[in-house]
């Protein structure tokens, strides 16, 4: 049977914040757009972001974007590219007022404005008093940008692909993307997506990790189609992780649980965080608790059968400032981890929680391929959100900055894209033998008999990811983890299917994420391995210093020969003073 | 007993419906379609069907936040899934 098509002037594969607000930006200015969403739109990850969005509107405390550029710049490490976070910074404004003119139900102050909120790492006056520059919707913020772009692209008559599932970029011989080749998932047939503009907005990826608080869609699907199409990623090896989420299964357990003066211990029941950090013990930042998280798992002193977390213990807090101050976190306890913290110590272990780089762009959401610090981008070919790096987190990402990043470069990404498509309105012709490359990756699935089966090689790829690519980077450990993940690659091929359906064929589905999740896990574990230094996210106990003279730079990933190359930071703004590296200290 | 093609498919279109944007809904309802949805009455499975329909925080919020549902006809549903055992 023909290989059904479709045309369309741009296709966007991801329906969170990012793809949804561009799509709303094309189709407004009437152009034919295609969503295309492995589930239904409002469930993808985007709901789950609870804090809100920075922009310095001022409606609280006096503010100022080139405070918010001065925050995110010291945030990124000076890993960031100071012209992407000043756009983003001065075009934070006019992005949440258009989300509100769309319908956004922001919180509201009593004269009307916006509510903004306090969030860490925001300042006034470039590291003075706190600022408050989060715009909230109650706590549901991302569900409610979600489902207002939503209902505004049903409006606007964009095309909704709801379950389907991205397989591949389709490209001709000089490179250029024309489209996707895309899974129906409910029948199981293949359609190709031609498209004059492609956009990739298909989130994270921390599903590679065997303990995340990322949805089970977030498996990098968009980032390995891109490596896959011999294009790369950037900075990978910038993966944040948040020090307690609930052992074995991901799930955050608020700061604010030690906060209210929960406190770790390990098997022996020892306050084991007064040996790391004297002063700040269980308050210390995020990235030295999951550290020492880690160091007393590695050393024999973790909890449980497996010896694989250590314990939060709440329970000689009052059962009425449990329930009063930290709602919610005891009904997830007792769901998710089996135990009542009024009465027994939550299991808790490191949980990946976002990742920093991605798919480099440059400030209009244009993919840049090369490593070329003058270097042009791909034509027609466009990433924004999680899945991209447009270089605004550089190696850690602020809070509320996340929610502003798919938004704002989404939206730019659609303004460039109508330009684009106003000069270049006709379709390249197809590149039949890559439209059959892409076919032949799918049919492989259809190889049957005996073989490892998916879930299990995912298990094992997913904890060698977390013993030798996550929290705890040292140069022997992580050059075995390479090797291994390396090996499970290879595993691949002896994978087999348990289901050759066509319809709601989840198993076929979760060979291809697997396949994604293993691509992307390479470049992680790959990059972070070269990085000698401690930046952001990324820490070496090996080389605990940042180093600006040496590593000051970008790394890019290609998969063919899991080669690296590194450009330069670009610290030159728009229109302002370059903030110069400081040491980080808040 | 075999369970007929027709039903595997179902439970797997629903496997896939369970794939939410949120972590905690994605563990809690897969689990609770692989220990309980088969023994549930019709009526009851009708009533999953129409909660998976729900925006991810209302779920959430009655699944895992303790808040009970409007509807009565939910209640005895969101009872079953906060007592699958995921631990």
């Amino acid at each position: 049977m023909a290989l059904e098509k479709q045309r369309f002037d741009t296709l966007i594969l991801g329906a969170g914040g990012a793809g949804l607000n561009a799509a709303l930006q094309l189709a407004n200015a009437n152009l034919k757009v295609a969503v295309v969403s492995k589930v239904f739109p409002t469930r993808s990850h985007t709901v789950a972001a609870q804090g809100g969005v920075n922009a310095a509107l001022a409606n609280v405390l006096p503010d100022n974007w080139h405070w918010h550029m001065f925050d995110t710049v010291k945030g990124s490490d000076y890993l960031g590219d100071q012209d992407a976070i000043e756009y983003m910074c001065r075009e934070a404004i006019p992005t949440v007022y258009e989300l509100e003119h769309n319908g956004v139900p922001f919180s509201r102050l009593d004269n009307g404005k916006i509510y903004q909120r306090a969030f860490g790492g925001q300042s006034q006056n470039f590291g003075g008093d706190q600022a408050a520059r989060t715009c909230a919707a109650a706590d549901r913020t991302g569900h409610a940008i979600l489902h207002t772009l939503y209902q505004q692209n049903i409006r606007a008559k964009t095309h909704f692909f709801d379950e389907y599932f991205a397989a591949d970029l389709i490209q001709d011989q000089e490179g250029i993307i024309l489209g996707a080749l895309v899974l129906d998932i409910a029948t199981g047939e293949p359609l190709l997506i031609e498209a004059k503009t492609t956009l990739l907005a298909t989130g994270g990826c921390g599903q590679v990790f065997r303990t995340t608080s990322n949805a089970h869609i977030n498996t990098g699907d968009g980032k390995a189609m891109i490596l896959r199409a011999g294009l790369p990623l950037m900075d990978m090896e910038f993966f944040q992780f948040h020090p307690t989420g609930i052992a074995g299964k991901g799930m955050l357990i608020t700061e604010g649980v030690r906060g209210e003066g929960g406190y770790l211990i390990n098997k022996d029941g020892e306050r084991f965080m007064e040996k790391y950090a004297p002063n700040a013990k269980d308050l210390a930042s995020r990235d030295v608790v999951a550290r020492s998280i880690v160091t007393e798992v590695r050393e024999g002193r973790g909890c449980g059968p497996e010896a694989d977390h250590v314990m939060l213990k709440v329970n000689h807090l009052d059962e009425a400032v449990i329930a009063k101050r930290l709602p919610g976190i005891r009904e997830s306890s007792k769901i998710f981890a089996g135990v009542d913290p009024v009465k027994d110590p939550i299991p808790v272990f490191p949980t990946a929680h976002y990742v920093m780089g991605g798919i480099p762009t440059d400030r209009f959401g244009r993919v840049m391929p090369t490593s070329d610090d003058d270097g042009d981008h791909l034509p027609g070919l466009y990433a924004a959100g999680e899945c991209a790096c447009a270089s605004v987190h550089g190696a850690n990402r602020l809070g509320g900055n996340s929610l502003l990043d798919i938004l704002v470069f989404g939206r730019l990404a659609g303004k460039n894209i109508i330009d684009y498509v106003k000069d270049n309105p006709s379709h390249r012709p197809l590149d039949e033998a890559n439209v059959e490359w892409a076919m032949g990756r799918l049919g492989r699935w259809d190889t049957k008999g005996d073989g490892i089966t998916v879930s299990d090689l995912r298990k094992e790829f997913r904890k060698t990811m977390e013993d030798h690519a996550g929290v705890f980077r040292v140069e022997d450990m992580m050059q075995e983890g390479v090797e291994k993940v390396r090996a499970i690659r290879e595993k691949l091929a002896d994978v087999r299917l348990t289901d050759y359906s066509n319809t709601f064929n989840t198993n076929r589905t979760e060979a291809l994420e697997l396949e994604n999740m293993i691509d992307v896990g390479l470049s992680i574990a790959t990059s972070a391995l070269h990085r000698k230094e401690s930046r952001g996210a990324h820490s070496r106990p090996d080389y605990p210093k940042r180093d600006d003279a040496e590593w000051m730079k970008h790394t890019l990933y290609w998969q063919e020969g899991d080669r690296l190359d590194y450009k330069g930071v670009r610290s030159q703004p728009l229109t302002v003073e370059s903030f110069p590296p400081k040491e980080r200290v808040y | 007993m075999m369970i007929p093609e027709s039903e595997l498919k179902n439970i797997e279109r629903l496997r896939w419906q369970c794939r939410r944007g949120m972590l905690e809904l994605d563990v809690l309802l897969e689990a609770f379609l692989d220990q309980h949805y088969e023994m549930l009455s019709p009526r009851l499975q009708r009533h999953f069907l129409q909660l998976l329909e729900f925006p991810d925080p209302v779920i959430h919020s009655w699944c895992v936040g303790g808040e009970n549902p409007d509807d009565e006809e939910f209640v005895e549903l969101v009872d079953s899934i906060r007592a699958t055992s995921v631990a």
